[in-house]
């Protein structure tokens, strides 16, 4: 692949952009040995500098100009930017970050409409995304990874995109490439992040153990308890609220607005409502309550409170004594 | 009799003749005669419910030691005149708009404190609020009450002698002051007499505020303050089901936040852009960018200062909706037993009777304490929210 003339990397997911940074650097290099690189911030660029920069050197030697932060060049380097863009140097490779955010907006477009290559650095936010980045990073490095192979991988590692590089680029050197779960098991265990409201969400549906596991791991990862006695409280209060709002059944899409939640959640509570009557969802919102006050120097053992809390809950669910 | 600073004061003929004999035996303390010897002393303690008049008396207090004539509180001489309008030089008030008093601000006035009056007379130093003393700034102004200056006299006010409200090295070199929660009658005697209200305005208006003057002046003249009110009381009726719960407490806080937002709102702007001008912001020309580039830190201090005053003005607004709600249930509780004593919310007394007819006792009783529990909830620093609808599913139980 040869060296494109005018790449603009658009997101803010750093890995990505450093990697299709690198990917133009090395393309340039395999043919030109020699290449210059010159890396510059937008915030702190002249458009002088750009231009003494992006023209060929005497002594030879492609031209390779990083500009990073490209959201924040100001108006005369985003002119610049724009006019150089219109009419690119064949034999110069111009790479613009931006971060693909409102700010600088009009430069990341006017680079795209004059015919810039693209590659996109966004955040994954989706775990489907994800699991894909882990499938794709074993493929890049010759290895071949199951699909629950990738979801526990996730699991233990967490969701930040250079961990996983990292751990996926470790397991292709201490394995033979076939990554199956029991393989990502032996090098790879516990959970990396556990949020309150897995917590919650397993108290609510009357789990006591998922719960107190879930609670363990939170703790464990280093979550802080004040942030998981408020998930606890507002899982009993989606539940409450969905529960109470139809009886049994009713569209989560029509009652989305009138919660003010959005649908995902209410499904997810109406599935579990079933087994809660109205006294157990009092209990279950004073033990929350009683926790909360807890959590924030009324005990003695935070964790023994929201554990506390946690089985209350749970028990409160069905029952109401 | 002529009138003095002690007229404010209502209800409270004890305190008053303990107060008085106190200024004239300081007047002659001054005058060298010291006929009423044991009768002052340089730190004082005022305790009582909210609205019984702690800092009314510790003002009026203040203003009877700096009387210049022969110390009666005339309320009308300079020392008098400049006490009650907070601005006589030798008389501090520290009155805490945020949560906490900090230790810096009270090292600072035990400082100003220690000198000699400049008027020749007292060095008054007034904390309304010493329950919201930090235990740093209590033990500051300890080591100040403990080896007080000749002149210098100490006027605290605090709900209760509890140690949690003030601590005992304190409260034990204090005199002890006393107040009762004043009689309803006697507030709205003072309303018709001193604001020129309707008779049965003022009856009904000191009914409500449970003989607290300064709400009870708010309810008769604010119509926003009334409409509150009649919001929180018809809370009760409101719950029928747990969600009606989820939505009452939701307005319930929504409108302690609005009126904590109105009551600060005006006064964080101008606070702002009196700093901002301060600090030279706006400027232009030369220099201008320079000078305005440490000032980021200040504006966030302020803001962190505002904060804490909004958070305070919040909690005291639900405080009070929680307040008006737990006077209903005690109405309701009151009818059950036999109306032995006087109901607090006169307007809502229907609603009041057909409650104490389909409930329990013992389930208003529960109901009672759900609502006081949720206040010591906050208190303990429980997020509002959580509390008050804890609160309103146990009152929906019962």
């Amino acid at each position: 692949m040869s060296a494109p003339a005018l790449l603009l990397v658009l997101g803010d997911e750093e890995l990505l952009a450093a990697r299709a940074v690198a990917e133009v650097v090395d393309a340039v290099r395999r043919d030109d040995p020699l290449a210059a690189l010159t890396e510059f911030a937008a915030s702190d660029l002249l458009p002088g500098e750009l231009a003494g920069a992006l023209s060929p050197s005497l002594f030879g030697g492609r031209p390779v100009v990083v500009v990073l932060n490209g959201q924040d060049a100001k108006k005369d380097l985003a002119a610049a930017l724009t006019a150089y863009a219109q009419n690119p140097d064949p034999d110069v490779s111009l790479v613009v970050c931006h971060a693909g955010g409102a700010k600088g907006k009009a430069l990341a477009d006017a680079l795209k409409n004059a015919g810039a290559q693209v590659a996109v650095a966004a955040k994954l936010t989706r775990h489907g995304d994800r699991a894909e980045f882990v499938r794709n990073e074993f493929r890049r490095l010759g290895g071949k990874c199951s699909g629950d192979a990738a979801e526990a991988l996730l699991e233990a590692v967490g969701n930040d995109l250079r961990e996983l590089a990292s751990a996926c680029a470790q397991l292709m050197a201490d394995t033979d490439g076939r990554i199956d779960v029991e393989v990502v098991h032996r090098y790879y265990r516990g959970k990396a992040e556990v949020s309150g409201f897995s917590v919650a969400d397993a108290a609510v549906a009357g789990d006591v153990p998922a719960a107190l596991e879930a609670l363990r791991w939170a703790l464990a990862t280093g979550v802080d308890p004040v942030p998981i006695a408020d998930a606890l409280a507002d899982g009993v209060r989606t539940v409450a609220r969905v529960a109470s709002a139809a009886r049994g059944g009713g569209n989560a899409y029509q009652m989305a607005s009138k919660l003010g939640m959005p649908a995902w959640k209410i499904e997810k509570a109406q599935r579990v409502a079933r087994g809660w009557t109205p006294e157990g969802l009092v209990t279950a919102m004073a033990a929350a309550a009683r926790c909360n006050a807890e959590v924030k120097g009324g005990s003695d053992d935070r964790g023994y409170a929201l554990e506390r809390a946690v089985m209350s809950v749970a028990a409160a669910r069905g029952g109401g004594r | 009799m002529t009138a003095t600073v002690f007229d404010e004061l209502v209800g409270q003929a004890d305190a008053i003749e303990t107060l008085r004999a106190a200024a004239l035996s300081a007047n002659a303390l001054l005058a060298g005669t010291n006929s009423h010897a044991g009768a002052m002393t340089h730190a004082w303690l005022f305790t009582g419910p909210a609205g019984s008049g702690r800092s009314t008396a510790a003002r009026a207090f203040a203003a009877a030691l700096q009387c210049v004539r022969g110390g009666i509180g005339c309320g009308e001489c300079s020392g008098c005149h400049t006490t009650l309008g907070g601005t006589h030089a030798d008389v501090r008030f520290v009155v805490p708009e945020g949560l906490s008093i900090p230790v810096a601000l009270m090292r600072e006035l035990v400082m100003r404190a220690a000198s000699a009056p400049t008027a020749g007379r007292w060095q008054v130093l007034v904390v309304e609020d010493a329950d919201r003393l930090t235990e740093a700034a209590a033990n500051a102004l300890l080591k100040a009450v403990e080896e007080p200056p000749a002149r210098t006299v100490f006027l605290l006010c605090a709900p209760s002698t509890h140690p949690d409200d003030i601590s005992i090295t304190i409260r034990s070199r204090c005199r002890s002051v006393p107040l009762r929660q004043p009689p309803a009658a006697a507030v709205a005697e003072l309303l018709t007499r001193r604001d020129g209200l309707a008779p049965e305005t003022a009856v009904w208006a000191a009914a409500a505020a449970q003989g607290h003057v300064g709400r009870a002046r708010r309810l008769a003249g604010d119509a926003q303050a009334r409409a509150r009110r009649e919001a929180v009381l018809a809370v009760p009726r409101q719950l029928t089901t747990i969600g009606a719960c989820f939505d009452a407490a939701a307005a319930l806080i929504e409108a302690a936040e609005a009126e904590a937002a109105d009551a600060v709102a005006a006064l964080d702007a101008t606070e702002r852009s009196a700093l901002e001008m301060a600090l030279g912001a706006g400027g232009t020309g030369k220099g201008a960018a320079g000078a305005a580039r440490g000032s980021a830190g200040q504006l966030k201090d302020l803001e962190k200062r505002q904060k804490s005053r909004a958070t305070r003005a919040q909690r005291d607004a639900l405080d009070r909706a929680l307040m008006d709600l737990a006077g209903f249930y005690r109405d309701v509780l009151n009818t059950q037993f036999g109306r032995t004593v006087s109901p607090i919310h006169l307007d809502a007394s229907p609603v009041a009777e057909a409650a104490a007819a389909r409930w329990k006792p013992e389930a208003t009783l529960r109901r009672l304490e759900a609502i006081l529990a949720c206040r010591e909830a906050i208190d303990a620093n429980v997020k509002p929210k959580i509390a008050v609808e804890a609160m309103m599913l146990a009152l929906w139980k019962g």
